[in-house]
């Protein structure tokens, strides 16, 4: 029993942050049907930029909050510079787009902050939770406590805000969307401020257990992706719960089955789902148009 | 086509004789993993033999000679690394390599310059790399080998006799691994969990809990470089598993202790090298200057904690630099012929004396085995 | 009309290929030369499926590292010779892209994507975890070819670099000439169909989930010989030839030239094997460079460059 809950302890930790980083993911999708695979590079500068401006004498709060505003500001400007400049590409342009975005961004981080591995101390210290002879530190407490926090945030703002609807609307046909009077730039400046915000909130989140270095951001945003995209892409509900279920599948294979194919058997999972039910977990069926 | 162009003319200019060329005379190639999975190794190297270069050249460089450095990044890519050796020899015409930060970098590398008959000074640790003995190859680090060995006698000592073994699935991991189920037997130690970990993976509490319930279990060692060994150790506490943690050699920094934090990093042990411990070593210890003025000058320049792996580039270049001043010549001939005569040379690795038959040059000796307390090393023996 | 263009293309391509080593300054560019000839191979490839069938796949590097690891093993465990060996990798790859694109062909966009990414990194993990066959992420040893010896005895004697960009040069211009005969074949006007609407396709009578797999199984055979030729022109190979990013590279490749088009392939191909190594002056800049590169070319160039370039030489000549 204690081995099964120290199992599912793992999976939660790994999990929530598959799910922190998929949630990132969505609004962008919803705002204008780009997954951004410089997400990722997101989640590395909220951990990287919190770990310098903690070490240049800021309080971790403040340095955190200032991670996320310069971030989000990145955000901004990827879209202003690189999305929009191409709406309207292939899926496969926009693809190669955020991928060179990542890339870009990896490249100057690496200037910027070198290739140090960093962390910064966990939140409220490093005494683990005792539970029925299986542990689980308070980091990823937090990590799951803010994975579930943004996913009911997010869940609010798609179906009770008029500002989420407006996004919604925006992905639905922009045009259509410009014709009801949304300012539909705004909302893509939105869009991605809060998506970029997001992942380096979960950056901020998750670096005391993961640690962080500036080539962090592609492993993790392969995960959030697939983790989204089993989850159903667009849903926040899809992210969050595909996230969990990527880090228990994993957690699970490696402690009964084996930890050397603990990856191979979450994809097989995903492949397994995609087969029947092929918008994911949670994604709506969609009709083509022709 | 560009490229070409802009090569071409030079090239043909100086055939000409018409452009007279103030070109350094020593010509050094390196390919390391500046950048990429490897770069936790590679990036400490190619700061290494950048400063090294640096302060020779200051002071002279070999025998009156300037020293010319052409770094390549490889990103640890093997099919990169051929292109750059051939670059390297080919078109830059260099007289050694140093570099292959990654077995597959250094395999690649190795077959050019076997090819062209041109010195290659490995710094990655597979044994392949120099066994079967290839004319110009040689390398720095220990073999994966010899600290799978080191660490079994001090477990022997200790009259351990059954263990878990959780490795990362890179490369080194993965080498190091194999190398160590290899050779366990013959200290008469069983491996009892078998257990591995992707280096990018946020927990390995899952792993860590089958070691533990593995029957008879009394030590673990975690084979790996990178974040993965912290997060093993800090899980190791979490857990409160109360066996002696092994880490290997790849880990032997600083750094580690920092990540991983004081508390967690309590009582692990690991075979290192003189580098991490230049203030304990004896005062008549051959390597204790060296070690002493390269960690002064690496921490001054760079503002971070010296390395294991940036100690192997020291060490090959210190080869190299020692070969051509006893050769009194830079063709890779003779470079060649001069390494294998290297006798009692003091690295920061070890003291090295390399034969027609040894391309390494160190035995076990060269490792000490080391343990944290209080957030800094001992050394155990 | 359109048969002369197809051989003005392969025409130009040849003479290209042979005019350039004149003006190599070192045996160096040989080696480069041959690097951008197995990716041109293998974006190729890429061509078929996303830009004649507008399929995506960002796993296609796990057919390379099949070609390749095929080179590495069948002569040893099976005693073939190691040309057979291609073929043999190819006839893997062939049967498993049958197996796996007809499930994963079903899906669309993004969803293709990942489900394609699963199968590359599925590759790459048995390739990674099988040491006791792959010798693991340190790489194993290829067995050399052998036809340069075989060349030599007939009187050519070739140095390796030489060797090899020649081959890889003959396989690039076999390579384009099955392409291009494929767009004007049935199956390519089936393909393009499907291109430009799947659901308008199928209404018109074409089969599109068999037209669909049969471009997904024809890129994975191009993948898998281009693997082969990294196999063995390396005489190692290690299991990043079926990384992801491999797989993005050759992606990457293929827009960047012009999805659609053979020479684009090759002109994508050449761009992003020369820039890493013009970047090398650049060292610690080269990664934002690179990622910067990608980005303007997507932006400014969104049919990649060759049908960027040809619509402005049409739209002046007219």
């Amino acid at each position: 029993m204690s081995e099964f809950l120290q199992f599912l302890f793992s999976g939660l930790t790994v999990g929530a942050v598959y799910a922190l980083v998929a949630l990132g993911f969505t609004i962008i999708y919803n705002a204008s049907g780009v997954v951004n695979f410089a997400q990722g590079e997101f989640v590395m500068l909220g951990g990287m930029i919190t770990v310098f401006a903690h070490a240049a004498g800021l309080p971790l709060p403040l340095a955190a909050l200032i991670a996320i505003a310069a971030t989000a500001a990145i955000g901004v400007a990827l879209n202003k510079l690189a999305i929009e400049p191409a709406r309207g590409a292939p899926v496969v342009t926009l693809i190669i787009i955020t991928i060179g975005a990542s890339i870009f961004i990896r490249g100057a981080a690496q200037l910027i902050f070198g290739k140090q591995i960093h962390t910064f101390p966990a939140f409220s210290g490093d005494d683990p939770i005792h539970v029925m002879g299986a542990t689980i530190l308070t980091q990823s407490l937090w990590a799951i406590g803010g994975a579930a926090a943004v996913f009911v945030a997010l869940w609010l703002f798609f179906t009770r805000t008029i500002l989420g609807r407006a996004v919604l609307a925006t992905s639905n046909n922009r045009l259509a969307a410009q014709l009801v009077g949304i300012n539909t730039d705004f909302i893509m400046t939105l869009s991605f401020a809060l998506s970029a915000g997001i992942g380096a909130f979960a950056g901020v989140l998750i670096t005391p257990i993961t640690m962080t270095s500036y080539d962090v951001g592609l492993g993790l945003a392969l995960k959030g992706f697939a983790g989204a995209m089993l989850g159903g892409m667009g849903n926040p509900k899809g992210a969050f719960a595909g996230g969990l279920l990527l880090g228990l599948f994993e957690a699970m294979t490696a402690g009964y089955l084996s930890s050397q194919y603990k990856e191979a058997a979450a994809f097989v999972v995903i492949l397994a789902v995609l087969f029947f039910m092929p918008q994911g977990l949670f994604g709506q069926k969609s009709t083509d148009r022709v | 086509m560009i490229k070409t162009l802009t090569t071409t003319v030079p090239a043909a200019l100086i055939a000409l004789g018409l452009a007279s060329t103030a070109q350094a005379e020593i010509k050094i190639g390196a390919s390391i993993s500046a950048t990429g999975p490897a770069a936790f190794l590679g990036d400490p190297e190619a700061k290494t033999l950048e400063m090294l270069v640096e302060e020779l050249n200051a002071k002279g460089g070999i025998n009156g000679e300037q020293v010319e450095l052409v770094l390549y990044d490889d990103g640890g890519d093997a099919n990169k690394a051929r292109t750059f050796a051939t670059r390297l020899i080919e078109d830059d015409e260099v007289q050694a390599i140093i570099g292959g930060t990654t077995t597959g970098a250094s395999m690649s590398i190795l077959a050019v310059a076997e090819d062209a008959e041109v010195p290659f000074i490995s710094l990655a640790g597979a044994i392949d790399i120099i066994q079967p003995v290839k004319p110009n190859t040689f390398k720095t680090p220990h073999t994966d080998r010899m600290a799978c060995q080191k660490i079994f006698e001090d477990m022997k000592k200790q009259n351990i006799t059954k263990i878990g073994l959780i490795s990362g699935t890179d490369g080194f991991g993965a080498s190091m691994q194999a190398q160590c189920k290899d050779v366990v037997g013959e200290y008469g130690i069983e491996i009892v969990a078998d257990e591995t970990y992707d280096p990018k993976d946020a927990d390995m509490t899952a792993q860590l809990t089958k070691i533990r319930n593995a029957a008879g279990v009394q030590a673990v060692l975690n084979p790996g470089f990178g974040q993965g060994p912290s997060i093993v150790t800090r899980n190791y506490k979490q857990l409160a598993i109360d066996l002696p943690l092994y880490q290997s050699h790849g880990v032997a920094s600083d750094g580690f202790i920092e990540l991983a934090g004081k508390d967690a990093a309590e009582g692990v042990r690991l075979p290192g090298t003189a580098l991490l411990v230049a203030e304990l070593l004896a005062d008549g210890d051959a390597q204790k200057p060296v070690v002493s003025a390269y960690k002064a000058a690496y921490e001054a320049k760079y503002k971070t904690p010296v390395s294991t792996f940036g100690g192997y580039a020291h060490d090959g270049f210190a080869l190299l630099v020692d070969a051509i001043t006893r050769a009194g010549s830079s063709e890779p001939a003779a470079i060649r012929e001069a390494l294998e005569g290297v006798k009692g040379l003091a690295g920061t690795t070890g003291i090295y004396t390399m034969t027609a038959e040894d391309h390494l040059g160190l035995d076990l000796t060269a490792f000490r085995m080391l343990e944290i307390k209080d957030g800094d090393w001992t050394i155990v023996e | 009309m359109r048969l002369s263009s197809k051989h003005l293309t392969l025409i130009v391509m040849a003479a290209l290929i042979a005019a350039a080593p004149f003006f190599f300054p070192s045996g160096y560019y040989f080696r480069v030369g041959a690097l951008i000839f197995v990716n041109a191979l293998a974006v190729t490839g890429i061509v078929i499926l996303t830009g004649y069938a507008g399929q995506i796949s960002l796993g296609h590097a796990g057919f390379a590292g099949i070609g390749g690891y095929a080179c590495a093993l069948a002569p040893v465990h099976l005693g073939l010779h190691p040309a057979l060996a291609v073929v043999l990798g190819a006839v893997i790859s062939a049967v498993l892209a049958f197996l796996v694109g007809r499930p994963i062909l079903r899906l669309k966009g993004y969803y293709l994507g990942v489900a394609s990414l699963g199968f590359g990194i599925l590759v790459a993990m048995v390739l990674n975890n099988e040491r006791g066959l792959t010798k693991g992420p340190d790489g194993i040893e290829v067995p050399d070819l052998g036809l340069r010896a075989v060349l030599k005895g007939w009187g050519l004697d070739l140095s390796n670099g030489e060797f090899w960009y020649a081959f890889t040069g003959i396989c690039l211009v076999i390579g384009a000439w099955i392409a291009l005969n494929l767009f004007n074949s049935p199956t390519g006007r089936a393909l393009r169909a499907l291109h430009g609407s799947e659901v308008a396709a199928g209404t018109v009578g074409i089969d599109v989930a068999r037209v669909k797999l049969q471009a997904f199984v024809i890129s994975a055979v191009y993948a898998s010989v281009a693997g082969s030729l990294t196999a063995l022109q390396n005489k190692f190979i290690t299991p990043d030839i079926a990384g992801f990013m491999h797989s993005v590279e050759m992606v990457t490749m293929a827009v960047l030239g012009g999805v659609g088009s053979v020479p684009g392939a090759i002109l994508g191909a050449g761009i992003l094997t020369l820039l890493p190594q013009v970047l090398t002056v650049f060292a610690e800049y080269e990664q934002l460079i690179l990622g910067l590169v990608m980005m303007l070319v997507m932006i400014f160039l969104r049919e990649g460059l060759v049908p960027s370039i040809l619509r402005k030489f049409r739209g002046r000549g007219e």
